[in-house]
């Protein structure tokens, strides 16, 4: 809050607010943890705590299964990041040219992902290849993330393209430069911390999905999410914590990095 | 003035209206024209809203005109895209490209223009010269003070060697120092390079120091255009009068076989300026200036004083004049015996009254 | 004379760079919606998957009524009880969520402005993890042989462990824990505009603080609150992981019942019937907010909203 006097700091300290704050801190962290420590639990049964152990690992790591899956997500993930992207890009630039009207809808049908239930958006997506007769598996789940990627990578494109001076396009293009020229000197360069940004929450967002991946799978398509699942239905098997664990990493590392690059360029 | 062969720029009848958000149109330029001669240094002044920096941008092509036509050195220029006039401008908000050092911002142009790498570097190594910033190539414009970021934006226009270059607002965002600095260096920049430079301001003192001449812009339309001098010493019309230096504007009614200010007395003949023009239709008011209002004090003056206050080495003071007030300007040498709340005789000075247009 | 319209817009480029976006929003985004609500008027395929292009309303006749074997109909009200039951746990989910946000974003809120960028990054993380891992968390712990029972009967304090997974209460813990984030951080967004000087002007005529807070801050977060509130509900609404993982078979909402429409039960107009009625729940829930909004600063709550991404 803003306090530009810099009074004393006890008035803004409400009762219990502290401990509070604290135990809900906790609360947003102590489940991952416990899923992380358990990976390391050397015991079968999941729960009770035996000794450490990185079998689980081992054995997570080895699995053919596991190694397609893990694939596959990654394949979604970076065909989807690298398309939402694009798109994204397009929709910045457009959107800051559209009139009012054309805004509004625009803006209704790219948040649409965000706010439907994500259980109508699967199926909905289901019910349109098996219509089209679009086999389903890895290509159909890169489609369908490329569509909710999109909002996720735009806003921080749209922030940044929205955060340079306007007249430094017209200082271009009085020095010479066609649209295309300001577009590949000026504002791509311009831009890039904002669709650095967009593509690392595009790819985290396609990796993490369970729900579209759950229907659009089919035969060969199973991602890491929708495979722990499967663990997670049939059978608690350790490795599931194991696997877990890695795939919290992965996110983890990612947000951060976004993070530190977002507050660099700032 | 009529187009002469040395004309750079002959802007001819350029109207241009913007939609306003209520649904209609507001008239930014009515139907201006101008020459600018080649080599020269025209400055466009006016407040506000007045339409320069709408002419600015027509003749940058950052705006098309509505009707009229720009010619440069003779040929045709408002079809043209921006991106290929030979005329290049340096923004008020400088516009670097921020993800650029110096050196690159002042070669994009010349990039453009697809010259040889041996080429560009050299010019752009003249160009830094020509504003005195060479050894800052290196550097990004968050790391450069305000002036030098100034510079920048100038060196970056003028490396493509364009027949005008265009100056928008360029000391506004200066303190006062660097202004009057400024001022001196865009001056000796045009004298030294010959380019036409087209500035715009609404600093009245920047356009009397800067320019070879001035147009005087007021909603939409040039009122007046010509040599600094000329304008402030001869202005033509009430705003020109007004809005250049100070000016006393008051009514005058024509009396028997000459004029009189009302509420002052019948107007001795040799009060008016030489080349006044004649009272007539749309024309019974008068301009003189501060300094030309002389005050005698004398406890039976008639005219009380409503405020004397030194500034400087003057006094500046407010008579109350019938039902007008006239603001008077003096060396203190002359002001023995003026004080607020005193009285006074008002006389003008031979040949400082003039008939302004209203 | 050609006129170029580049009217102070130069190289800011056209509104033709969204369109192939927004095509491809339109594909895969408005199609599928347009899809699903046509497939809620066709009958039930004859092997169960996709349907049969036959002209019915008997999908929305299903939300109601029940055919006994023998063909008499009757009012069966399963899936209005369910629909309920989702509303009424996306409704708890939102209140729990609230209560334990506000405290910690204007904790947040109130700290050196250097910390505060780091502590809302940390109450950011868990959000960009997967969210079935994050209701995973909660089977292992609330398992009968989990750390919590195993604590409380290492303890003492409980001779026998509590079943608390399969629950109700463990879906509802499992909804607050994924939506936390979205509360907090509009709240958040809200309390870090607001100008602590109001607070200290009322703290100097007088009131305590439980006053300042009640009457001036919170007051002064209601655009957060009810930007968060929507943020919560809505997804809670359409939740499939935490009733699937950690409600069994006891606690089924909207998300669950549309799934086995496609899977197991084979009935894909019905599901999709199911869907459209999760949607239009969902508008009317949008359009409340939008009401409210409108009366409260609607900047406000847009920029709570902006402000989760």
């Amino acid at each position: 809050m803003k306090s530009p006097r810099g009074t004393g700091t006890s008035l803004k300290n409400f009762p219990l607010f502290g401990p509070v704050a604290a135990i809900v801190f906790g609360f947003l962290y102590i489940p991952l943890v416990f899923v992380v420590g358990y990976s390391f639990n050397s015991n079968r049964v999941v729960t009770v705590w035996k000794g450490f152990s990185l079998e689980w690992y081992a054995d997570v790591l080895t699995n053919d299964d596991i190694q397609r899956a893990v694939i596959n997500s990654l394949r979604v993930a970076s065909i989807s990041t690298v398309l939402s992207v694009i798109f994204a890009t397009g929709l910045a630039i457009g959107l800051l040219r559209m009139a009012r009207a054309g805004k509004t809808a625009a803006w209704s049908l790219i948040m649409a992902p965000l706010v439907i239930p994500e259980i109508v958006f699967a199926i909905g997506t289901l019910a349109l290849f098996v219509q089209i007769r679009f086999p389903l598996g890895v290509d159909a789940i890169t489609l369908a993330h490329t569509a909710f990627c999109i909002p996720f990578a735009l806003l921080p494109i749209r922030a940044r393209l929205r955060s340079v001076d306007l007249t430094v396009y017209e200082a271009a293009a009085d020095l010479g430069a066609n649209e295309w020229v300001i577009f590949r000197r000026i504002t791509l360069p311009l831009l890039a911390p904002g669709i650095v940004a967009g593509a690392l929450l595009a790819f985290i967002i396609s990796l993490d999905d369970f729900i579209v991946s759950y229907f659009l799978a089919g035969a060969g398509g199973t991602t890491l999410p929708v495979y722990i699942f499967g663990m997670i239905r049939n059978a608690i098997t350790p490795g599931v914590n194991a696997l877990s664990t890695l795939l919290l990493l992965v996110s983890v590392v990612i947000v951060t990095v976004s993070y530190i690059i977002a507050r660099r360029r700032r | 003035m009529a187009a002469t062969e040395a004309s750079a720029l002959s802007i001819r009848n350029v109207s241009k209206a913007f939609p306003t958000p209520e649904g209609g149109e507001v008239k930014a330029l009515d139907d201006v024209s101008l020459d600018v001669a080649d080599g020269s240094f025209m400055v466009l002044l006016g407040p506000s809203g007045c339409g320069k920096t709408t002419l600015l941008r027509c003749i940058a092509g950052l705006e098309s005109p509505d009707s009229g036509e720009i010619d440069l050195k003779g040929t045709r220029i408002d079809d043209v895209p921006v991106w290929k006039r030979r005329v290049n401008t340096v923004f008020q908000s400088y516009a670097l490209f921020p993800h650029m050092t110096v050196t690159q911002n002042v070669a994009f142009g010349l990039q453009m223009d697809k010259l040889p790498k041996g080429e560009i570097a050299q010019k752009v190594d003249r160009s830094l010269e020509l504003v005195r910033l060479t050894g800052l190539g290196g550097r990004r414009s968050s790391q450069l003070s305000g002036g030098q970021q100034q510079r920048v934006a100038l060196a970056r226009a003028l490396a493509k060697e364009p027949e005008v270059l265009l100056l928008d607002e360029p000391l506004s965002a200066l303190d006062l120092k660097l202004r009057r600095g400024m001022q001196l260096e865009l001056k000796r920049l045009q004298q030294e390079t010959h380019i036409t430079f087209v500035l715009v301001t609404h600093d009245q003192d920047e356009a009397m120091s800067m320019g070879d001449r001035v147009a005087v812009f007021n909603e939409g339309r040039i009122v007046q255009v010509g040599e600094p001098r000329e304008v402030y010493l001869r202005p033509r019309t009430r705003f020109v009068a007004d809005f250049i230096g100070e000016a006393n504007i008051v009514d005058v009614v024509t009396e028997g076989g000459g004029a009189a200010i009302t509420g002052w007395g019948a107007i001795p003949g040799e009060s008016w300026a030489a080349d006044s023009p004649a009272i007539g239709d749309g024309r019974r008011v008068a301009a003189v200036r501060p300094e030309d209002v002389m005050l005698t004090a004398g406890g039976d003056g008639r005219f009380p004083i409503i405020d004397a206050t030194f500034i400087g080495g003057d006094l500046h003071a407010v008579v109350q004049v019938g039902d007008m007030t006239l603001a008077a300007r003096q060396p203190a040498a002359d002001a023995t015996g003026l004080s607020t709340g005193g009285r006074c005789d008002v006389a003008f000075r031979a040949g400082s009254l003039r008939i302004v247009e209203d | 004379m050609a006129r170029r319209s580049t009217s102070g817009r130069a190289g800011q480029g056209t509104w033709w760079a969204g369109l192939p976006g927004l095509a491809y929003l339109v594909a895969l985004v408005l199609a599928p919606l347009v899809i699903i609500v046509i497939f809620s008027f066709l009958s039930r395929a004859k092997l169960g998957v996709g349907v049969k292009w036959e002209f019915t309303v008997q999908p929305y006749v299903e939300l109601f009524y029940s055919e006994s074997l023998s063909g008499e109909r009757s009012f069966d009200p399963t899936y209005l009880q369910i629909f309920f039951n989702s509303v009424v746990y996306s409704l708890i989910t939102a209140v729990a969520c609230l209560v334990l946000s506000i405290p910690i974003a204007l904790w947040i809120a109130t700290r050196p402005p250097k910390w505060r960028t780091l502590l809302v990054f940390l109450v950011t993380i868990p959000f960009w993890t997967s969210l079935l891992i994050r209701t995973y968390a909660f089977v292992i712990i609330l398992n009968d042989n989990g750390p919590i029972n195993g604590a409380l009967t290492g303890l003492g304090i409980l001779s026998e462990p509590i079943p608390m997974l399969y629950t109700p209460f463990a879906t509802i813990v499992g909804l607050v824990y994924s939506f936390l984030p979205f509360m907090i951080l509009p709240i958040y967004a809200s309390a870090e505009r607001f100008d602590f000087r109001l607070a200290e002007a009322a703290y100097d005529l007088g009131a305590t603080k439980g006053r300042v807070l009640m009457r001036i801050v919170l007051p002064a977060v209601r655009p957060g609150i009810i930007a968060g509130l929507i943020l919560v509900f809505i997804p809670a609404l359409g939740s499939f992981l935490a009733p699937e993982l950690l409600g069994g078979g006891k606690t089924s909402m909207i998300a669950n019942v549309i799934a086995a429409q496609f899977g197991a039960s084979r009935n894909w107009p019905f599901g999709a019937a199911l869907s459209v009625m999760v949607l239009v729940i969902v508008m009317l829930a949008l359009v409340a907010f939008a009401v409210v909004a409108r009366r409260s600063s609607r900047r406000g709550s847009q920029q709570s909203l902006e402000s989760l991404l």
